[in-house]
């Protein structure tokens, strides 16, 4: 081979002809809206089922992720509850956003929450979530997640304790029983809404439209 | 910290000093020397050690402030360097090959100064600003809340609740409302002049 490097962007149609087609790696296809079994019975079982067994991704973007340590370690034991820590999105349910969210987390926040399975959960953590708390004049720091991501449960505080996460996922379960955490579902349907708030402050946009 | 200083003076003609405590002196030099100075102070003197660099922005005097602190294990003691460069031409030069963690100060003062350091490795590629098109945002001139503001969707309803002012509008309405419209107006006429 010689010396030339070559540069692949994986959003482009390759120019060099080297065989790369971005259609073998990025799926095209918007999210769609999942609607909820017809069968009352089972949709139950299946909303009892999605209640009890709440993964969360182990991702930390802010101060509020030293609150999930004490949470999962013997003192608060939050496995007592079925949930519990997974390390790739693709195997988990619940994203905590804990804590303040800067713009560059924002973009990996994005990729890994359009990666994980339906059903999904957003827990917003923390004041700065809610209004941007102590960070709502930093130029580099979101004031509202809900502009972003479809957030289901806000847990005020600054910071909360882990007691009152275990609250916010009660709350959560309770939604979840209930049939009204259609976080998912209101993403896929205001998809467009979501990308233009996106976009307009990441502004060197380099992922695809949607993260399969 | 005498004969350092003395030292010091005879080879690049201190500017200012000030010893701040027994262990901790700030010098101020030219601009032109400031590289050769840090060198001396690491290679003969035993400043080993670069704590960091930092910047101010004195937008009054127009002009950017650079303090290279390095310490001294040996005394137990720390001196900080501090040049003044234009504001206008924000440009240094780059102490990369004296210690290779300047890399990461000289990145990060380029994004948020601007003060570029020609020839420092990846100094161009953005690091916690991906994207940034605005002027650099820990400048004087840029204001902050503004930017917020406009860009970060702020929430309705902000306010706070002093407990002081709060009871003195709840007790004392009338009075109240008369001193803080008089504060107001000082306030603004301050910073008017």
């Amino acid at each position: 081979m010689d010396d030339k490097e070559i540069k692949i962007d994986p959003l482009k149609q390759d120019e060099n002809n080297l065989g790369f087609n971005p259609a073998d790696y990025f799926c095209g296809e918007r999210p769609k809206a999942v609607t909820p079994v017809a069968n009352k019975i089972v949709r139950k079982f299946y909303n009892w089922a999605q209640a009890n067994s709440l993964w969360i991704l182990a991702f930390g973007t802010g101060c509020g992720s030293i609150e999930l340590p004490p949470l999962y370690t013997a003192r608060y034991d939050v496995s007592r509850f079925g949930i519990f820590p997974r390390p790739t999105p693709r195997q988990a349910g619940v994203f905590i956003i804990s804590g303040y969210l800067s713009v560059k987390t924002l973009k990996r926040v994005i990729r890994s929450y359009e990666q994980m399975q339906n059903p999904k959960f957003v827990l917003g953590l923390g004041s700065c979530t809610v209004n941007g708390g102590m960070y709502f004049d930093s130029y580099n720091t979101i004031n509202r997640l809900d502009y972003y991501l479809p957030v289901d449960v806000y847990i005020a505080g600054c910071m909360p304790r882990p007691e009152a996460l275990i609250a916010g996922f009660n709350e959560l379960k309770r939604l979840i029983k209930e049939g009204k955490a259609e976080g998912a579902n209101k993403y896929a349907d205001n998809f467009d809404w979501y990308k233009a708030n996106q976009k307009k402050i990441i502004k060197d946009w380099d992922l695809p439209e949607y993260n399969w | 910290m005498e004969e350092i200083l003395k030292r010091l003076d005879e080879r690049f003609y201190v500017r200012e000093k000030k010893q701040q405590r027994p262990n901790l002196l700030f010098v101020t030099v030219d601009k032109k020397v400031a590289v050769e100075a840090v060198t001396y102070l690491r290679d003969y003197e035993g400043f080993r050690h670069l704590v960091m660099i930092s910047a101010v922005d004195y937008i009054e005097q127009n002009l950017f402030q650079l303090t290279y602190l390095l310490h001294n294990y040996q005394l137990h003691s720390d001196i900080g360097v501090r040049v003044f460069i234009d504001r206008e031409h924000p440009v240094m030069d780059s102490i990369h090959h004296l210690w290779a963690a300047a890399q990461v100060y000289q990145r990060e003062i380029k994004e948020m100064f601007g003060i570029d350091f020609p020839g420092s490795p990846r100094v161009d590629e953005p690091m916690i600003l991906e994207g940034w098109d605005n002027i650099p945002p820990m400048r004087k001139d840029f204001d902050t809340k503004k930017y917020a503001e406009e860009t970060y969707f702020p929430r309705e309803g902000r306010f706070t609740l002093d407990p002081i002012k709060q009871m003195e509008k709840k007790n004392y309405p009338l009075e109240a409302e008369v001193k803080y419209e008089i504060k107001r107006v000082v306030r603004d006429n301050r910073d008017k002049k």
